[in-house]
């Protein structure tokens, strides 16, 4: 079974963000960039599928600048087989990240694809879903644990107020949450082995895809800072400025 | 920013300044490539972050206890080294036949300082097992490697190295512990060791001591000492646990830092366990007998080198510490701006505060470039060309050495203190994390030979060795970048480069002043403040470096390279002139002093 595992370079998760002084985006000079952390999941699962036997195959892809090949690596060192990096200029807007994924789908026919349920950037969290659609696949979404078969997935969602389990037939998009595993750091001999591994290096024409930004960013600025608190007295108070701030 | 150490530096000085992509040529490291030195770099930090920089100060608060015999550390220690071990971290320099992953010494070293910086004491226990196999590797047999190396390089097998003795610290000259020889060819020994780190613990399955112990034929100092591998537990042939050897925990020592660290008193063949029937600690001869200093020795270069290291990445965390706290601590207003109305400012407002912040700054970025010039050393004296290279680089490695040991562990553990005032009461309370890294900082002057040995090893030994070869290669070096920052153009560096010339050509003629009487008492008798001028004039040569290497680059970066660099060569290197008049003076008042007067 083949496994395709999408990677995304972004922000490292310990920066502290700071929008650009003319509020066209985020500050990226000189940020540590890393793999988007559910994707580090998402890559750890399908080794760990590779690990049981029931996978053959983990290929990883990414769309981004020429530097997303490190988060490619990465992904290698984690136990990946191979990668595939699209390179782009611009950050590609989600539909466009699926039509790529799907075009790249055609080509390596995977039986399952694991994804981050989102990545730490845009916080979009609509990638899976549109992959999904656009290949007309079953989706299990916010995975926290991943069992599977030859050909079915039987999925544990992260749901509100609870979980869920749910079966859906391969092939498959599932999206991975925070839970689902803990990844594995790249130790040096498998750091080693990935750099005998194969990066297959396309542009998006390649593939057909028109990744020209279909949204307009008009102003991006930081969020309100946060106002001091007040004292309460006592719990019959607080009880009494939830019920007024119609929280309770 | 991580607060454990600043990972730009590091790229600078180990990328942009020590050209670490060149090594890559080199048959050793050809495996390697930039992109996995930034790989293995990234791994590293996770690792610290993650697993070690959480439990320091538990650590610190739960030290090891003695329990029925043994020593039981806190669960944290024993998951962090799996998780360690398991990125193959334990041994990454060592040869591939040895389970290491030829990694040059250079990234080894800038590896090893992030867990050095985030929990001294956790990473005490795998430094230790790496000096160890390393001297194995060396000079054991091959079945001792076979037998020991790997499960160390796995972590399951931690190592120790036993050469001080209650009577026995400095001068190791007088080690009673005693090997006997059995018709096997088979030692046991007997005897008792002191201030063992790591001696005992729960954490590794087995623990290999390197034991420095007299020889059968008994010759008195050092040269009558050989060098044994005593397992805690003996090991069969197919790698198994055997019997439980003869090496009783007597008891640990209650530290001032290093608490995460076992720290121990371990007696050697007593009786207290009777392997093979008889008492006496089973040992296997490691090399020749009677050479085991000289076996040591290999290790300890490289342990002190470590050692200033170690101080290098705890003065370094304490900075960045402090200077996280600075900036965000608001307190008072700038001198003159007394209208109590206006809002505090923060304390990096203040010149005082950014006087001792640039200090510190200088002291550990100046300590940190100085390592890792020696370990790039390492990595000339294993790979460089030609055989007289090799010879070069070892040499000013040996010369070095003292240096690198001494001078972090004296001013990296003042930018510990500096930490501390930067942070006023706080700083002096349990809350905060900078009075622990001056508690565990102030081992390093004491452990792998003390500041007074170091400074009998520079002015005694090394700037005489081989007829003054290693001084002379030393100003070589120094004179070489004296000359680039000359022919640089930019006047601020000739400027530096024409002081630090001038500075060496004192030390030069305060060296022939020492040497020139024919007493060594008198000679020695100020020896550490010759180290320290010594070290002051080594570490304003790293400054120039490092200027240089930022040269025309811009930003803030770069910036704060050169006011460092500045910092240095105005008030820390004219501190050696009256160190160094009062070294020509061959002066005696310590040497008259008596100890009556006391
Ligand atoms: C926390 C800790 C961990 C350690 N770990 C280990 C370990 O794992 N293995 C191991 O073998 N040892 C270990 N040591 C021992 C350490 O190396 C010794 O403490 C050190 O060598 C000093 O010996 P000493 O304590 O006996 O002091 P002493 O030798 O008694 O020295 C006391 C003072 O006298 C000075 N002095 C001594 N001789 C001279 C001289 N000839 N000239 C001028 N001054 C002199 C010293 O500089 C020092 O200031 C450890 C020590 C500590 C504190």
């Amino acid at each position: 079974m083949k496994v395709l595992v999408p990677v995304k370079r972004v922000i490292d998760y310990n920066v502290k963000v700071r929008v650009k002084p003319d509020q066209t985006g985020v500050d990226l000079a000189n940020v540590k960039m890393s793999m988007n952390p559910f994707d580090e999941i998402a890559t750890e699962e399908a080794v760990r599928l590779k690990e049981k036997g029931v996978a053959t195959e983990v290929v990883v892809v990414s769309i981004g600048p020429q530097q997303a090949q490190e988060t490619i690596r990465t992904a290698l060192a984690m136990g990946a087989d191979r990668g595939i990096l699209i390179v782009t200029d611009q950050d590609a807007e989600p539909l466009a990240v699926a039509k790529l994924l799907k075009a790249v789908i055609a080509e390596e026919s995977p039986n399952l694809v694991v994804m981050g349920k989102q990545a730490i950037d845009g916080d979009n969290n609509a990638v899976g879903q549109m992959l999904a659609a656009l290949l007309d696949w079953p989706q299990a979404t916010f995975a926290s644990k991943l069992e599977v078969t030859a050909d079915k997935a039987t999925v544990t969602r992260e749901i509100d107020g609870g979980l869920q389990t749910l079966d859906v037939s391969l092939p498959a998009v599932i999206t991975a949450d925070l839970r689902l595993n803990e990844p594995r750091y790249a130790s040096l001999p498998n750091i080693m082995k990935a750099k005998k591994k194969e990066i297959a290096m396309k542009t998006a024409a390649d593939y057909g895809v028109d990744v020209s930004p279909k949204l307009k960013v008009l102003k991006v600025t930081e969020p309100p800072k946060r106002s001091a608190g007040i004292k309460v007295a006592d719990a019959a108070e607080l009880v009494g400025k939830l019920k007024s701030e119609g929280v309770l | 920013m991580s607060l454990i150490l600043s990972r730009r530096d590091l790229d600078f000085l180990v990328f942009e300044w020590l050209d670490a992509a060149a090594l890559t040529s080199r048959e050793r490291y050809q495996d390697h490539s930039a992109e996995t030195f930034h790989q293995v770099l990234d791994t590293c930090e996770a690792i610290a972050t993650d697993h070690f920089a959480p439990h320091n100060k538990l650590n610190d608060q739960n030290e090891p206890q003695f329990v029925n015999g043994g020593a039981v550390t806190i669960p944290e220690v024993k998951r962090a080294l799996a998780v360690y071990s398991e990125a193959a971290l334990i041994a990454p320099g060592q040869l591939y036949e040895y389970g290491g992953m030829q990694l040059p010494a250079l990234l080894e070293k800038a590896c090893a300082v992030w867990f050095r910086a985030a929990n001294i004491a956790t990473s005490a226990y795998p430094f230790l097992t790496a000096a160890n196999l390393n001297v194995i590797a060396a000079y054991g047999e091959d079945w001792q490697k076979e037998r020991f190396i790997p499960p160390m390089t796995e972590g399951r097998f931690f190592g120790t190295m036993c050469l001080s003795e209650p009577q026995a610290g400095s001068s190791l000259s007088d080690v009673r512990t005693r090997a006997v020889k059995q018709d096997d060819g088979i030692y046991r020994l007997y005897g008792t060791k002191m201030w063992i780190s790591g001696g005992d613990q729960d954490i590794s399955e087995n623990i290999i001591h390197l034991v420095l112990a007299r020889s059968p034929d008994g010759i008195p100092g050092v040269k009558g000492l050989s060098l044994y591998i005593v397992p805690k537990f003996l090991v069969n042939e197919d790698g198994t646990l055997g019997e439980r050897n003869d090496v009783v925990l007597a008891g640990l020592n209650h530290k001032m830092g290093y608490r995460g660290t076992t720290n121990t008193l371990l007696n050697f063949g007593e009786g207290g366990h009777r392997p093979g029937g008889e008492a006496g600690a089973v040992g296997y001869l490691i090399g020749q007998e009677n050479n085991g200093l000289a076996c040591m020795f290999h290790m300890m270069n490289e342990a002190r080198i470590g050692v200033g290291s170690g101080a290098v990445a705890l003065g370094y965390t304490g900075y960045l510490h402090a200077v996280d706290y600075a900036k965000s601590r608001q307190q008072g207003r700038p001198n003159g701006a007394k209208d109590p109305t206006t809002p505090q400012v923060a304390l990096t407002r203040h010149t005082d505060i950014r006087r001792m912040l640039l200090a510190a700054k200088s002291y550990v970025e100046g300590g940190m470039a100085l390592a890792l010039y020696c370990a790039r050393l390492v990595d000339e004296e294993r790979t460089a060309q030609t055989p007289e290279a090799r010879v070069e680089a070892h040499l000013l490695l040996d010369m070095l050495t003292p240096i690198a040991k001494s001078w972090p562990s004296q001013w990296c553990l003042e930018a510990n203190s500096l930490a501390i005032q930067v942070h006023g009461g706080y700083g002096y309370t349990r809350d905060y994390n900078v009075e622990q890294f001056y508690r565990d900082n102030r081992l390093n002057p004491i452990h792998e030979g003390t500041h007074g040995i170091q400074g009998i090893d520079i002015l005694g030994r090394k700037v005489v060795m081989q007829g003054g070869a290693g001084l002379n290669l030393f100003n070589a070096t120094l004179e070489k970048t004296v000359a680039r920052a000359k022919a640089s153009g930019d006047e601020t560096l000739a400027g530096y480069a024409g002081e630090l010339h001038a500075a060496l050509d004192r030390l030069n003629a305060v060296t022939a002043t020492l040497h020139a009487i024919n007493d060594q008492e008198r000679t020695l008798a100020n020896a550490s403040v010759y180290l320290e001028a010594f070290g002051h004039i080594t570490v304003a040569w790293i400054w120039l470096e490092q200027a240089l290497a930022a040269l025309g680059k811009a930003g803030d970066f770069y910036d704060g390279k050169r006011q460092a660099a500045r910092y240095f060569f105005r008030w820390e290197l004219p501190k050696v002139y009256p160190q160094l008049d009062l070294l020509e003076t061959l002066d005696d008042t310590t040497l008259e002093m008596q100890e009556a007067w006391f």
